[in-house]
């Protein structure tokens, strides 16, 4: 047995040592990258658990006590009523509409993300750079989309919400505009900064997925991965891109819909 | 000129047709999934029962992100498994959290 031991030494050459090994049977890079998006997952679900936790310890809505639904300090705000405008429509009434078409783009961002991984296999350069280039505009259609949606969350609507504050002793009334970190119009201040904070983390990464995709498409379009003989740098960028869409769907579900 | 080179240098080698069905009939399941849940948003009334459907109409549509745009299903069961057990740790903190919170309320 130590004869043969001998005869089949392992070879340590640099291949080996760059990740030229593949447990699990894919890539070092693959596989960093699916470690990495799980331990982003935590981070997310960790956002969307404290939204939970939060909603969960401030009173809910209720017809019955409250009647018709109106803004208020006091309970949990529908994010239905508070989400409820488009952009060159003021004053129209749509609820969730526009996050409705903000959900869409990102599906088909995702959509065009794998078809340019799946042209990537077929060594098509050509189609990985159309891919590419409707992913990226995806990105920012999105990113131009929350941007509208987070300074009308910032200003408000024209009524307002008022307030009861207790200055110098006294009980006085004062009529907020809009949110912020501290004050919020829609209901209590920490709705307003769940929202900033899960729409605002899930916004960086999908800047970072544009960044990212800009440099994917730079290097394809210059030829590196047709000399490099394979496109899988398209397929890990593209594993991130997906799991930004993915994260998307949690937020819409249970920040938008719930 | 530019345009010209690049299109001889394609020519070169012969690019296979395109499998993209699986791609579309993902893309119409996630579409069709949030259709329905924009409907329910507005016709079913709000609680328990619409939590529930929402949650699971969610899973699914995560499943098939998951799945096939991220091609998990096509990989080794090994790597299927170590990324979707530690999810685990999730579901235990969401129901942890979520009776938290529930205490919180009732304390207030």
């Amino acid at each position: 047995m130590a004869a043969t031991a001998t005869t089949e030494a392992p070879v340590f050459d640099k291949s080996t040592w760059m990740g030229g090994v593949e447990p699990m049977k894919a890539s070092y890079g693959k596989l960093m990258m699916w470690f990495f998006l799980l331990s982003d997952t935590f981070t997310f679900s960790a956002l969307l658990v404290t939204y939970g936790l939060i909603r969960f310890s401030y009173p809910a809505y209720d017809p019955a006590i409250d009647g018709a639904f109106h803004f208020s300090q006091t309970y949990w705000p529908i994010p239905e009523q508070v989400y409820n405008s488009i952009p060159f429509a003021h004053g129209l009434n749509a609820p969730l509409v526009f996050v409705g078409i903000m959900t869409f783009i990102l599906i088909f961002s995702s959509v065009t993300m794998v078809l340019a991984v799946e042209a990537g296999h077929r060594m098509d350069r050509r189609a990985v750079e159309t891919y590419m280039l409707w992913t990226i505009l995806g990105g920012f259609t999105f990113l131009g989309s929350q941007a509208w949606e987070w300074g009308h969350f910032i200003h408000g609507t024209e009524e307002g919400s008022v307030i009861k504050e207790v200055v110098n002793g006294q009980w006085l009334q004062r009529t907020i505009f809009g949110a912020n970190l501290h004050e919020n119009q829609y209901g209590p201040p920490a709705f307003a900064d769940l929202f900033f904070f899960i729409t605002g983390f899930h916004g960086t990464h999908v800047f970072s997925g544009v960044v990212l995709n800009i440099l994917i498409f730079y290097r394809s379009a210059t030829g590196l991965y047709e000399r490099r003989g394979h496109y899988e740098m398209v397929e890990k960028v593209g594993l991130y891109w997906h799991f930004v869409d993915l994260v998307w769907v949690f937020v819409f579900t249970f920040f938008y819909l719930v | 000129m530019a345009d010209h080179t690049i299109h001889h240098h394609d020519e070169h080698h012969e690019i296979a047709e395109p499998q993209t069905k699986e791609i579309w009939r993902t893309f119409i399941i996630l579409s069709v999934l949030t259709g329905i849940e924009f409907i329910i948003a507005f016709t079913v009334p709000a609680g328990r029962f619409r939590v529930a459907i929402f949650a699971g109409m969610t899973l699914i549509k995560a499943f098939y992100i998951v799945a096939e745009f991220m091609h998990l299903k096509h990989e080794v069961k090994t790597l299927i498994w170590a990324i979707l057990l530690p999810c685990i740790f999730v579901v235990w903190l969401l129901i942890a959290l979520l009776m938290e919170g529930g205490s919180i309320f009732m304390l207030r």
